[in-house]
């Protein structure tokens, strides 16, 4: 089945705002005044592609926005590590996208598999094709099993999660950490930069010891970290794990897993044999799958997606945009950020659209909380200026706080709070 | 600052008279809808973190400054005024100023 834009519209019109709209509606290429009317679609209702649709509705009310997602339910990443400890439940990390049709936002529950840049035309696993002036791509990461032998059989036998997408495997996680005996041992291992969310690892470390301290007081946690040092949030982390957790967390830096064993239940690095009861391998990441379908993985290596960092536009692909983790840039790959590329993102739509410049020089900032206990939390916050030809640059004095308190973590759950709000109406 | 930022924009965008503040205005919405991550859609928010909708402008700009400088003590917040100018906390306070 094949649909033009003006044809979805009519189909898809149950809606009042959709129906308005679609009387207006107009095919072709990227609208070039301020009358025309553009169709922008999104895909992935994420902390970047939900505030993307939101914020373009927003700013742009004759701009047509369908949201395409495949999950019935937004759960997010951002305190699902506080689940795994027991400090929250999965449906204090779950949420409608019920509010979302209020700004006139048609959502499309349904999978992206196929992408035409030359026709602006995605395809979906339900049948539809959906005509585009501007493609927005927000879809996380993709998490490469196949990079860590044996991964792939032991997830199917549920002797190992990475649970780096909040869902199912978070809820997996957290049961298998509450059915470990006393004196078990958790084994952890966190991927080669760049990954997203780079101090999750180190968090999700604390708030497990946390756990032990309280339930199970004789378990250990050997984390395996592919990377050299601590990647976030150091000083943060080492207090907690030297204060709070003394002889708890064994780090072994540059232990990448080369393979795990779900029968034996052992983590293999490049050094020796791990023996787990409950294994969590975090393997490494790259832009998720649509991208790969729109050819937007084009960093040197095929892996990330390279943007103009003031518009978000992909540097080979015209009228794709890629948000969020996705993006290959010196921001971090957190949930904020992506929730500030949306925003930025939205803006220079809203502009391009009407004929007009986008702003050249946008700001956006980072706020990243992590809890180090189920009291104490500490953030890292920076504020970036783009400037032409030198891309995002770090203003001085932002940066990372050196040890957790409680003051920050009622920020950090109010953080959240607040961010979900804005992120989905 | 904020001259220069409009005289830049002006300048790479050619933009028009009309123009020049609505680029402004794109710039300073923008921004304030980052402020929105941690302090709430439409600077309301419902949570520890203070909602800024309808805060009186002098005492924003003051607040910013303040961050800024050190004079003033929180948690997070110095760390992000650092990183704008006093034509941008003047244009963001006026914004905030007119939420209800």
């Amino acid at each position: 089945m094949t649909l033009n834009r003006r044809d979805f519209l009519k189909v898809s019109g149950a809606g009042a705002a959709v129906a308005l709209t679609g009387c207006a509606a107009q095919g072709g290429s990227t609208a070039s005044s301020s009358s025309a009317k553009a169709h922008v679609v999104v895909v992935g209702a994420g902390f970047g592609g939900a505030t993307c649709a939101k914020y373009l509705r927003t700013w742009g009310p004759n701009i047509d926005v369908t949201l395409i997602e495949p999950n019935d339910k937004f759960v997010s990443c951002p305190i699902s590590n506080w689940v795994l400890a027991g400090m929250k439940s999965m449906d204090d990390i779950t949420h409608s996208y019920d509010k979302l049709s209020k700004y006139g936002i048609k959502m499309v529950k349904d999978y992206v598999t196929g992408v035409d840049t030359a026709k602006k035309v995605v395809t979906t696993k339900g049948g539809a094709s959906i005509a585009y002036d501007r493609l927005v791509l927000a879809p996380g990461v993709e998490v490469l099993t196949d990079s860590v032998k044996g991964y792939k059989e032991a997830s199917a036998a549920g002797k190992v999660v990475h649970a780096w997408k909040a869902g199912p495997e978070t809820a997996m996680l957290r049961k298998q950490l509450e059915e470990m005996p006393d004196g078990g041992v958790f084994v952890m291992s966190v991927p080669t930069a760049p990954y997203r969310c780079p101090p999750g690892p180190y968090e999700r470390a604390c708030l497990v010891a946390n756990y032990f301290k309280k339930a199970k007081p004789k378990s250990k946690i050997i984390l395996l970290d592919g990377n050299p040092d601590v990647a976030s949030k150091k000083g943060l982390f080492m207090d907690a794990w030297n204060n709070l957790y003394p002889g708890m967390i064994e780090y072994r830096p540059n232990n990448a897993p080369a393979a795990v064993d779900g029968g034996r239940m052992v983590v293999t690095t490049e050094f020796d044999d791990v023996k787990a009861d409950v294994m969590n391998v975090v393997p490494k990441q790259r832009a998720g799958e649509v991208c790969g379908l729109a050819g937007v993985r084009n960093d040197s290596t095929g892996t990330w997606c390279t943007v103009n960092l003031a518009t978000f536009e992909s540097t080979t692909v015209p009228n794709v945009h890629v948000l969020g983790d996705s993006v290959l840039s010196n921001l971090p790959k957190s949930g904020h950020m992506a929730n500030n590329h949306a925003k930025v993102c939205a803006a220079a739509i809203v502009e391009l659209v009407a004929g007009r410049q986008p702003n050249p020089i946008p700001v956006v900032a980072n706020t990243c909380y992590s809890a180090t206990s189920d009291t104490t939390a500490g953030h890292v916050a920076n504020v970036f200026r783009f400037e032409a030809g030198k891309g995002y640059v770090t203003q001085p004095d932002g940066g990372a706080t050196g040890k957790g308190d409680e003051l920050n973590f009622s920020y950090a759950e109010s953080w959240a709070q607040n961010i979900w709000t804005d992120i989905l109406g | 600052m904020y001259k220069k930022t409009t005289l830049i924009l002006a300048g790479i965008a050619g933009l028009t008279l009309s123009g020049l503040s609505a680029a402004a205005d794109v710039h300073t919405r923008t921004i304030a809808a980052t402020c929105m991550s941690c302090h709430g859609p439409n600077g309301k928010s419902e949570t520890a973190i203070p909602g800024i909708a309808g805060v009186d402008k002098d005492y924003f700009v003051k607040a910013m400054q303040n961050y800024k400088s050190g004079k003033r003590m929180g948690t997070i917040m110095k760390k992000h005024a650092a990183g704008y100018t006093d034509a941008e906390f003047e244009a963001l306070g006026e914004y905030f100023a007119g939420l209800k």
